[in-house]
């Protein structure tokens, strides 16, 4: 381990933990703006987490202790999920803990945990939202695994910071298994991230909503980990998006000054990001919850066709 | 020549044991406290000589004992000496549990009971040493009978009657295919140790009917599509520790079988072997998972899941036999120790839900999901313990279930170099649907655990569940321990398997892992892919403090319990607000809808003028509906065909040798 790994994976903890409710807060304004709304101030998620944090938590009779330990057992998940994914550096000492594959499982087990806790206390919603949570995760994970794989076999490798090198020093030039990749991805992330046409974040109506429902029972500072955990989560995932697709401008090994560059070049990316996602949402109308398999169905085809394109054109 | 002695002298006492407790017949108190703990300490002493022998040559031995002229030829080489560990394992833990779980009788008497479990336990060991296919036949029919007296052990139920009948009956179809197997190996040389079946070299054709004679009948042992109907039958009508035992340990003597037979006496063969058992393997996987997950009773859920987990295991060797036919020794290698790390952590982990099924029915009485509920709180040891399972069998880090997982998928990914192109077409949907499957496990095991363990009871009598006993903690602590342990040291797993890959495809994992420490898995190379599952814990465990921290941080402490608010709803009496929860058809109808035709599914809907609605759906088979019935119904025709020769007067019977005697001269003559 380097003294730059160090110092680079600390700064992407640091930087994941800070910024990842200033991406949520962006992204709602941007679809204020676009849907002729006044827009809420770019740090109302910090408003909201710091409100959360000062009420006090009311926990259900039947809670057992699964139910007190899930939101930071997600919240911890998210954050090495945000620690392992190359943003500003691939010189990451953690990065060798977990590969593509291990990512996916870490999202799993978040997601286990949380429908789990959500199944706790008993009620009608916690039950509705954990099956609805994980059938969507049933479809939406291997989808994510086959888009992560079609990069895998373009770069020779699983390792999360190997792969973004390798597309980062890849001549420029269109892959079109890539291509199929990155709508795949699009429609992974907005399905995981509880984002339109998917799940409504707003939402507060019974019938329609998913990650709600889970999280119906929380209050004070669970809920404040779980919608801070949420903020990472989206972080994370634009964070994989653009290192994928978009690797240019992450520094590699020993390279501390390449770092420096890197941060504006991340913020830049991450801010076309939002806005392209809050175009999406904008855009789109929530769909019934049984086209849902379809709509992720289709991004797990156009995955599977994405890694049989590179096989027939690239070996 | 010492392993060898000391895992017969094992054997040798189980079966001391088993005589044992034909003494005391019906003193349940001494076949609990002293023969089934000695049991498990046999099992350990298994697991402790296997582990020895699996990194020593082989050994061969000769029992006196067989028919004359006939010795029984016995080996222990790297292969069963594997098998010998997980056998080792699963008893060990089973038998702990058994303690504590035979308290009253079910149907047979406890020394009855323990008769017939340590009989199979011998058998089972015996199975995986023989070195010929008669002490291989005898000893896999000792096992299959052995194992049906235990699943009929409620003989006085029907249904486990039926259950059982099933279940014999496709063992015994199974063992005929596989003796036709043995009888194709031999090739009219009269000499059944497997040595020489190993040194003939068959013609190809021939050697393809004994594999596909051998896939058949390992295939009926291990719960191939499809010869898979008795499993979901069988296991929830066998106690559970039994369940456990044949989930756990004696499906994996079929792939123990299947391993022998084509890699090491046929040593392999065409590419489209790893083909067959592929498409085998999926289909088993696919069908397993999807029917775990609409299951409304706990033990034919897990008993699907078997299915889907041999599933993967025959995915596994399918890769291998594929890779070894274009002598790629190397991804072979890495395939192979995919499907064998995950033989060993399929037996932790379904031993631990199967015991734990097997706790919850003491407890409550009560094996159907709906009208579970809530046991966390009232069976705190069994729920945790089993909640370490759960996270096992869907796959997740950083327990063991994730290790042959990610294992398996990178065999899959360093596949791109197959000489074949059709082949190459055909890996990425096969690592496609291999995805789908470990997430739907994920789905089945949320399911499983959270109806069972979480929410409200939905029965009164739940209430007053009791925890598991001390000496059924202990055998769950076993292998919840192992599935913790084995899922950290992820090396530990590899090195195990490692001789046995470098016996049967010819290269082994174990030098690229050691290159990068006992931390991190990493076989084939830093640069391409890596796991380090304590760094990964260390990790989550550490970010979660963090959070922890935070909240402490901003926080000022207090917490109030209050009823649930679930939307405002006005608070119920608990009984009615456990109504409300999903009930296990509600969590899996979103699989049902999805994968309808997988089902032959009949429903019964209440009218709206009823009083008292009535809503019944059942879940079949299609593959039992379409294949076994109309079997079935044409045996029936035949027998009755048959029958009418049966006239019960002697003179007509007289006719028939007269006339048969007739045919016979007309045959001799012409």
């Amino acid at each position: 381990m380097t003294l730059s790994g160090a110092v680079a994976q600390l700064l992407e903890i640091a930087l994941a933990l800070a910024g990842a409710p200033l991406l949520l807060g962006w992204v709602d304004q941007c679809r204020a703006r676009l849907q002729n709304r006044s827009a809420p101030p770019l740090v109302q998620p910090y408003r909201v987490l710091r409100k959360l944090f000062h009420k006090e938590s009311v926990v259900a009779d039947s809670a057992s202790p699964l139910f007190r330990i899930a939101p930071y057992a997600k919240f911890g998940c998210m954050t090495l999920a945000c620690a392992i994914i190359p943003t500003v550096s691939t010189d990451l000492p953690l990065a060798t803990a977990a590969d593509a594959i291990a990512l996916v499982g870490l999202f799993a087990l978040a997601r286990t945990f949380l429908a789990l806790a959500a199944m706790d206390v008993g009620t009608a919603f916690g039950g509705m939202g954990a099956r609805r949570d994980m059938l969507i995760g049933f479809l939406a994970e291997p989808a994510l695994l086959m888009t992560l794989f079609c990069v895998s076999l373009i770069t020779h490798s699983t390792s999360l910071a190997n792969m973004v090198e390798t597309m980062n020093r890849r001549p420029f030039g269109l892959e079109p298994s890539l291509a199929f990749a990155g709508i795949a991805f699009t429609i992974v992330s907005l399905a995981e991230n509880t984002r339109i046409p998917v799940d409504n974040p707003a939402t507060h109506l019974e019938l329609t909503m998913i990650h709600e429902a889970l999280v119906l029972e929380y209050s004070g500072r669970h809920l404040a980990m779980l919608e801070w955990a949420a903020a990472l989560k989206l972080f994370a995932y634009s964070c994989i998006g653009l290192a994928l697709f978009f690797p240019w401008g992450i520094a590699e090994i020993d390279s501390p000054l390449a770092m420096i560059t890197a941060l504006p070049v991340l913020v830049f990316k991450l801010a076309i990001g939002g806005v392209s996602l809050a175009l999406i949402e904008t855009i789109s109308a929530k769909m019934r919850i049984f086209r849902v398999p379809e709509f992720l169905a289709t991004a797990f085809l156009l995955a599977v066709i994405g890694l049989l394109v590179h096989q027939l054109l690239g070996a | 020549m010492i392993h060898i002695d000391w895992i017969l002298l094992i054997a040798g006492g189980w079966l001391l044991l088993a005589t044992a407790s034909l003494l005391v017949l019906r003193a349940t108190r001494i076949v609990a406290r002293w023969i089934f703990p000695a049991g498990a300490a046999l099992g350990l002493g298994l697991l402790v000589v296997a582990l020895d022998a699996a990194f020593s040559p082989a050994e061969v031995a000769e029992l006196v004992i067989g028919l004359p002229g006939l010795p029984m030829h016995l080996r222990v080489d790297a292969l069963g000496a594997y098998f010998l560990v997980v056998i080792g394992v699963g008893v060990c833990g089973t038998s702990l549990f058994s303690a504590g779980y035979f308290r009253t009788e079910e149907g047979t008497a406890p020394g009855l009971l323990s008769f017939e479990y340590h009989v199979f336990l011998a058998a089972m060991t015996l199975v995986v040493l023989a070195d010929d296919a008669y002490t291989f036949m005898v000893m896999w029919e000792t096992m299959a009978v052995s194992s049906y007296l235990l699943v009929t052990a409620n003989h006085r139920l029907a249904s486990v009657r039926s259950a059982g009948y099933l279940y014999l009956l496709i063992a015994h179809i199974g063992a005929i295919a596989l003796l036709m197997c043995f009888g194709i190996l031999q090739d009219n040389t009269g000499d059944y140790r497997f040595s020489n079946l190993r040194s003939l070299r068959l013609d190809p054709a021939w050697s393809s009917v004994a594999f596909g004679l051998a896939v058949f009948g390992f295939g009926a042992k291990a719960g191939l599509v499809p010869l898979h109907v008795w499993l979901p039958e069988a296991h929830p009508a066998a106690p559970s520790p039994v369940s456990a035992l044949m989930s756990a340990v004696m499906l994996k003597t079929a792939i123990y079988g299947l391993l022998r037979v084509c890699l090491d006496i046929l040593q392999g063969g065409p590419w489209w072997w790893g083909m067959v058992l592929l498409a085998l393997g999926l289909a088993s996987a696919l069908l397993g998972v999807v029917f775990s997950t609409v299951q409304t009773e706990m033990k034919r859920l897990l008993a699907y899941s078997s299915i889907e987990n041999i599933g993967l295991i025959v995915t596994g060797i399918g890769l291998a036999l594929t890779f070894h036919a274009y002598g790629m020794t190397a991804l072979a290698a890495l395939a192979l120790s995919a499907a064998l790390v995950h033989v060993l952590a399929h037996t932790f982990y379904k031993s631990l839900l199967f015991l734990g099924t097997g706790a919850v029915l003491h407890a409550t009485g009560e094996r159907n999901l709906g009208k579970l509920g809530g046991l966390i709180r009232s069976m705190p040891w069994v729920a945790w313990l089993v909640l370490a399972g759960a996270l096992a069998g869907a796959g997740l880090p950083p327990f063991v279930g994730f290790i042959s997982e990610w294992l398996l998928l990178q065999s899959f990914l360093l596949t791109t170099i197959l000489p074949n192109s059709f082949l190459n077409m055909l890996i990425p949907l096969v690592a496609a649907a291999v995805a789908l499957v470990v997430a739907l496990a994920g789905y089945a095991m949320v399911k499983f655990f959270g109806v069972i363990f979480l929410g409200q009871p939905r029965e009164d009598k739940l209430l007053q569940a009791h925890d598991a006993g001390a000496w059924e903690r202990l055998g769950l602590l076993w292998f919840a321990g192992g599935v913790l342990v084995l899922g950290l040291m992820p090396t530990l797993l590899i090195e195990l398997v490692d001789p046995v890959t470098r016996r049967l495809v010819g290269a082994g994992l174990a030098p690229a892992v050691h290159a990068n420490g006992w931390l991190l898995l990493a076989p084939s190379g830093l640069e391409r892919a890596s796991y380090g599952p304590v760094a990964f814990l260390c990790g989550v465990g550490a970010a979660t403090l963090l959070g922890v921290f935070i909240a402490r941080g901003f926080f000022h402490g207090t917490l109030r319990r209050a009823a649930a608010w679930a939307c405002g709803m006005a608070p119920l009496p608990v009984r009615e607000q456990a109504r409300l929860q999903d009930s296990a058809e509600g969590f899996g109808q979103p699989i049902r809808q999805i994968f309808e035709t997988f089902f032959h599914v009949s429903r019964e809907l209440p009218a709206p003028s009823d009083a008292r609605p009535r809503y019944r759906v059942l879940i079949e088979d299609r593959i039992w509906l379409s294949a076994y019935l109309p079997i079935a119904r044409a045996v029936d025709a035949t027998a009755r065909l048959v029958g009418r020769l049966q006239q019960g007067r002697i003179s007509i019977y007289l006719l028939y040798s007269f006339l048969t005697l007739l045919v016979m001269l007309l045959l001799v003559r012409a």
